[in-house]
Parts: structure tokens; C-alpha cells; sequence
């Protein structure tokens, strides 16, 4: 049975992925029609008639990290490194009779890139549906403070 | 000491027919001379009239170092002024864009003016009388900027109050501009979002070299093109979002011949554009209905016409880039000799199928933001450029690909896509309007 528990461990695990450059396995968290979304807009709605930083299926975020081990891939020349720090992550929806679970998590990011460090903060928001008995990601939704400041390169996952 | 300032001849020293000195990119100097005569002297773009729809509208921004703000007036004109209060230097507008109302009001003693500039009150005003204010230049407002043209509602201006006129500067390179434009079944665009905006560590002029820059595709987007390409051919179908990615991501990939044939097109006062035969927007998938809305506003001749054209990049110096197949903007702003903020905008092509303004956004988000990853393959190859080049080893910048002797400045022309000869016409018209208003040339110091 799908708890609260579940789900705030479930984001915990993923932030955790991430952070160990577990690749595959974050991968895997998705559903097969799962999308990572990073708005351009305040309280965005539509990811696809606005413009937004990221809008990526699978296949995209495959992509993106198969570059990363890429031999000529010379922004990763040296490798990038990332932390999550996550406040408790605040449950919206636990409802497994509908099959719906959502929840919202502050947190703070950092990315390196050789000898410098870049900060963001935001909200991430989870859109989890249960396949067999694991959860799985129909959306992740970053929210940055200052989605609308100008970055330099962004170049792994939040 | 000041090696450049008021020394034509040593800044046109900085540029040969084929060479650039690293100076132009490097030197804090050189970079204060751009600003304070390149762009002056320069038509900039300033923004879009569809961004100024209503009475009181305004968009701020920067030609050079200079705040600007562009307003609608109540009789529907657009004017320019500087964004300074006439008393004591306040920014009249501070955000990117809004709406002002019936007038603009200083924040800080609460002067206020017109939408076309002009002096509307002053608290206290009898405080005035009797003082000459009304023989001020504060008395007339606002200060203006008088050469201002909007072209199909692409506003430019040129700070200079002297120099080349707009027809004059531009010539032909407008008909890019007027593609984009007549890709709209009712010849209209609009912008609708904010731009994408992506700080670069670098000089503003390696990202608008790099515009028609064809020989770097292939070997720096290996890792993101490549990459894409090659996670496509093995997973096809498995996926909703892909195939308009991969047509859009694809074409990076292509070999030396295809940008060889495609062509590079010169014009005078360093404009020019890549993809004059072809280009890597030629095979992006119909968006149903499209054709015949054009067909029906056009007829079928010129709707072919207009859709086959499909020109790459085209640069308008300085500093932006049209995309006209893809209606995309990219301005590169100056902020420092090794920042340079780059804003890229999406124009909606009113009346056509939400499909081509989705294709857009998505054209946007994938090559031109932070998170792009073709954006960081070439970022990454700028930044390694501005350290490269504190080298002493060697200070100039080889520009000589498909050189020929006899090259004529400030002409049109049509070269083999893979030349560096339109890199040769910016130089020639960067070393042209930084100079054009320096006193008499000075003997360069030994
Ligand atoms: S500075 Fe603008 S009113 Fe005083
Ligand atoms: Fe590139």
C-alpha cells in the first residue's frame, strides 16, 4: 500500500540518484510516457504553446545523459557534479484508490563545473503513478526562484 | 595608458583582410570604444512593435551602455527616448516591459511626462518661475532619440545623431526580415513570451562570428547532434516528443559538402547570411493547413516563393541574428568585454497553426537556452577562446578560409558556404563605424 512515507522516500532516493550520477536507475524512476519539465513562466501552465527551459520525453533525457560519458563531449571535460538539499517534501495528493500521488519539494541545487559552483533554488513537483507496485514519474516540474534570470550552462538534472 | 582611444589608425590596425588582433576580443579598452562608438553609430534592434500594442505600452533595454525605452503613444506612434529622468538621472522605467497609463511618472520627485517624451508636471512647479528652468534641456522632457525606424515592427535605432541612414545601412539584407514576416498568412508577428535568456562568459562577437560559422556543426555538436542522432536510430518509436526533435537537431550533423553548397550571401555593412541554396531548415516536416493558408493569402506562386526560402542565419550587424524559418531572434548583448547576455526571442506568426509556434518554442528551448545542449557545446568552445587568446604565442585570429586577394569591402555577394568571408565583411564593418566619428586620425604611438 502507497503511503505518505512512500512517496516522500521515493523523492528522497531520486534526489539521491542524481546526486551519485546513478544515471540508468534515475532513469528508470520514469513512466514510459514521463516528461521533465523546467517552466520559463511564473505558474506556467502549458509546456508547450509557452516557452520553457526544459520539455523532455525519455528518449531527450537519454540523450542528455549519453552525452555526458560522450568522448568529445568538451563541456563535461571535467565532469559536472551536482547536490540536492530537499526540505521535507510537502504531500498534495495521496490517493491510492484514483492512483494519484503528487507532492512539492523545496530545494537547493548545486552544480559544478571544474572550480566553480552554481546555486539554484526552486520547487520541484512530482507527478507519481503506481506501475505494479513501485511509483513511477509521470512529471517532474522544476520551478525556479529566478527561472527568468539569465544562466550560463545548465547541464545536468535538478 | 590608452592605446586605442581617439587612434583610428591604431584600431584599424587591429584588423587585417584576413586577421583579426586578439585585442578585439580581449582588451577592456577596445571594448569601451565599441560602446562608445560602434553602437552609436550602429542601427540596433530595440524590440518588436506587437510588444508595444496598446496606449502606454513601454519595453526598456540597452543600445550599447545606454538605457532606452520605447513607449506607444495615444496617437498610436512609437518614440525612443533615454531612460533618464531630466532631473536628477532616474530610470523612468525599470522593468522590461509594461504599461505606463496615460503618462510616465518619476519615482523619485514624482516629474512626469507624456508618452511621447515630453514634460507633463512638476510637483511645486512655482518653485520654477523665475529660474530659467523652461531654457533647461530638463524643460523639453525626456530626451529623445530621433532616428528611430520601425520596418515591418522591427524597431531599430541609431544613437548617433549623424551617419549612415537605415536604407543605406541595411540595403537588401531586409529581405530575410521580410520572409519571416510573409511567413504569416497575414503578414504579421507577434511576441507573445518573454526570451530565453543565457549569460555567456565570452565577447559578444565570437557568438555572432559563430553564426555563420559552418565548419564547427559537425565536430563541436558531435557530443549533443551526434549524440542525439545516434540515441534515435537505435530506439525510434519510442517516443511522443522525438521525431520533431530529431528533425530539428538532425541537420547539425551535416557534412562539410552540405554547407559547402548551401552558400553564404554577403551584403555591405557586414550583414550577411548562411543557407542560401539550402539550408538545415529545409526538410522540417508540413504543419497541416499551413500551406494553404498561405496559398489563399498569397496564391500559389509567391506562397512557394516565401516557403522556399530557407535561410539559415542571418546576421545584421552588429550584434543580432534572424532565423526566418524558424522566426527566432537572438540579440547579443554587450555587457562586458567577456560577458555578453544573450536573449533569444520567438515571434508567433499570427494566423498560422499553433504546430509552427510550437516547433519554435521547442527550436528555442533546444539550441538556444541554458539548458540546451547544443548551447553548451558552444558555449564551452567561447569560453576556452577568451582564455585561449591571453596567449602570446600568437595574437591574431586566423580568418583566412577561401580568402581571395582581391575581396572587395561593402559589396553583395554569393560564396561557398564554408568560407570565413562574411567573418571578413563583419571585421571590415566593425573597423568602419568604430572609427567613423573619431577626430582626425592620430599618429599611432611607436
Ligand atoms: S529624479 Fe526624477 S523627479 Fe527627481
Ligand atoms: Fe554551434
Amino acid at each position: 500500500m502507497i503511503s505518505e512515507k512512500t512517496i516522500t522516500d521515493f523523492i528522497y532516493r531520486e534526489a539521491d540518484l542524481l546526486d551519485t550520477m546513478q544515471w540508468q536507475a534515475w532513469l528508470d524512476l520514469f513512466h514510459p510516457e514521463g516528461r521533465y519539465w523546467m517552466p520559463l513562466e511564473w505558474q506556467q501552465q502549458d509546456p508547450v504553446l509557452q516557452p520553457s527551459l526544459m520539455y523532455e520525453d525519455l528518449l531527450l533525457m537519454k540523450v542528455r545523459i549519453e552525452r555526458l560519458a560522450g568522448e568529445r563531449t568538451f563541456s563535461q571535460k571535467p565532469k559536472s557534479r551536482c547536490h540536492h538539499l530537499l526540505q521535507a517534501p510537502q504531500i498534495l495528493v495521496c490517493d491510492p484508490a484514483a492512483g494519484t500521488f503528487k507532492a512539492r519539494t523545496s530545494f537547493l541545487y548545486t552544480e559544478t563545473r571544474g572550480d566553480t559552483l552554481e546555486r539554484f533554488s526552486g520547487w520541484a513537483s512530482h507527478d507519481l503513478v503506481p506501475v505494479g507496485d513501485e511509483l513511477k514519474i509521470r512529471l517532474k516540474r522544476i520551478d525556479l526562484v529566478n527561472f527568468d534570470a539569465p544562466f550560463g550552462n545548465i547541464q545536468l538534472f535538478m | 595608458m590608452a592605446k586605442y582611444g581617439k587612434n583610428p589608425r591604431a584600431i584599424g590596425g587591429l584588423v587585417r583582410d584576413a586577421e583579426v588582433h586578439r585585442d578585439v576580443y580581449v582588451d577592456p579598452e577596445v571594448f569601451d570604444l565599441e560602446m562608445e562608438h560602434l553602437f552609436p553609430n550602429s542601427w540596433i534592434y530595440v524590440g518588436h512593435a506587437s510588444q508595444l500594442s496598446k496606449a502606454g505600452d513601454f519595453i526598456t533595454a540597452n543600445i550599447g551602455r545606454q538605457p532606452v525605452v520605447a513607449s506607444r503613444h495615444t496617437d498610436g506612434s512609437i518614440h525612443l527616448f533615454y531612460n533618464r529622468c531630466p532631473h536628477k538621472g532616474v530610470k523612468i522605467a525599470s522593468e522590461p516591459c509594461g504599461n505606463t497609463g496615460k503618462f510616465f511618472r518619476c519615482p523619485y520627485h514624482a516629474w512626469s511626462f507624456k508618452t511621447d517624451g515630453s514634460l507633463l508636471a512638476i510637483p511645486l512647479k512655482k518653485g520654477y518661475e523665475g529660474t530659467g528652468f523652461t531654457d533647461t534641456q530638463a524643460n523639453d522632457g525626456l530626451s529623445r532619440i530621433k532616428n528611430v525606424v520601425v520596418y515591418r515592427d522591427f524597431i531599430f535605432a541609431r544613437l548617433s545623431e549623424s551617419g549612415v541612414g537605415f536604407e543605406d545601412y541595411f540595403g537588401e539584407s531586409l529581405s530575410t526580415i521580410d520572409n519571416m514576416v510573409d511567413r504569416s498568412p497575414e503578414g504579421k508577428l507577434a511576441v507573445e513570451a518573454t526570451p530565453i535568456r543565457y549569460m555567456h562568459t565570452c565577447n559578444w562577437k565570437m557568438l555572432v562570428e559563430n553564426q555563420t560559422d559552418t565548419c564547427h556543426p559537425m565536430v563541436a555538436h558531435e557530443s549533443s547532434a551526434g549524440t542525439a542522432i545516434k540515441v534515435w536510430q537505435r530506439e525510434q518509436g519510442n517516443s511522443t516528443e522525438t521525431p520533431m526533435a530529431v528533425q530539428l537537431y538532425g541537420p547539425f550533423m551535416s557534412p562539410y559538402e552540405f554547407y559547402e553548397q548551401s552558400g553564404i550571401r554577403i551584403w555591405p555593412n557586414g550583414h550577411g547570411h548562411t543557407g542560401v541554396a539550402n539550408s538545415i531548415h529545409s526538410n522540417y516536416s508540413d504543419v497541416e493547413g499551413y500551406l494553404g493558408q498561405m496559398v489563399a493569402a498569397y496564391g500559389e506562386k509567391r506562397a512557394h516563393e516565401i516557403l522556399g526560402e530557407v535561410r539559415h542565419n542571418t546576421v545584421y550587424f552588429p550584434n543580432i541574428m534572424v532565423k526566418g524559418a524558424v522566426q527566432i531572434l537572438r540579440n547579443f548583448i554587450p555587457i562586458a568585454v567577456d560577458r555578453t547576455l544573450v536573449e533569444s526571442w520567438v515571434y508567433r506568426l499570427v494566423g498560422a497553426p499553433d504546430k509552427l509556434y510550437e516547433r519554435a518554442l521547442m527550436y528555442n528551448r533546444f539550441i538556444n537556452a541554458p539548458t540546451s545542449i547544443v548551447g553548451h557545446d558552444d558555449l564551452e568552445m567561447y569560453e576556452r577562446a577568451q582564455e585561449g587568446l591571453k596567449s602570446n604565442g600568437n595574437q591574431w585570429v586566423n580568418l583566412r578560409r577561401l580568402y581571395e586577394s582581391n575581396e572587395a569591402p561593402d559589396v553583395t555577394a554569393v560564396i561557398n558556404g564554408t568560407s570565413e568571408r562574411q567573418m571578413r565583411n563583419q571585421f571590415h564593418a566593425w573597423a568602419k563605424f568604430i572609427t567613423m566619428d573619431m577626430d582626425q586620425p592620430v599618429e599611432a604611438a611607436e
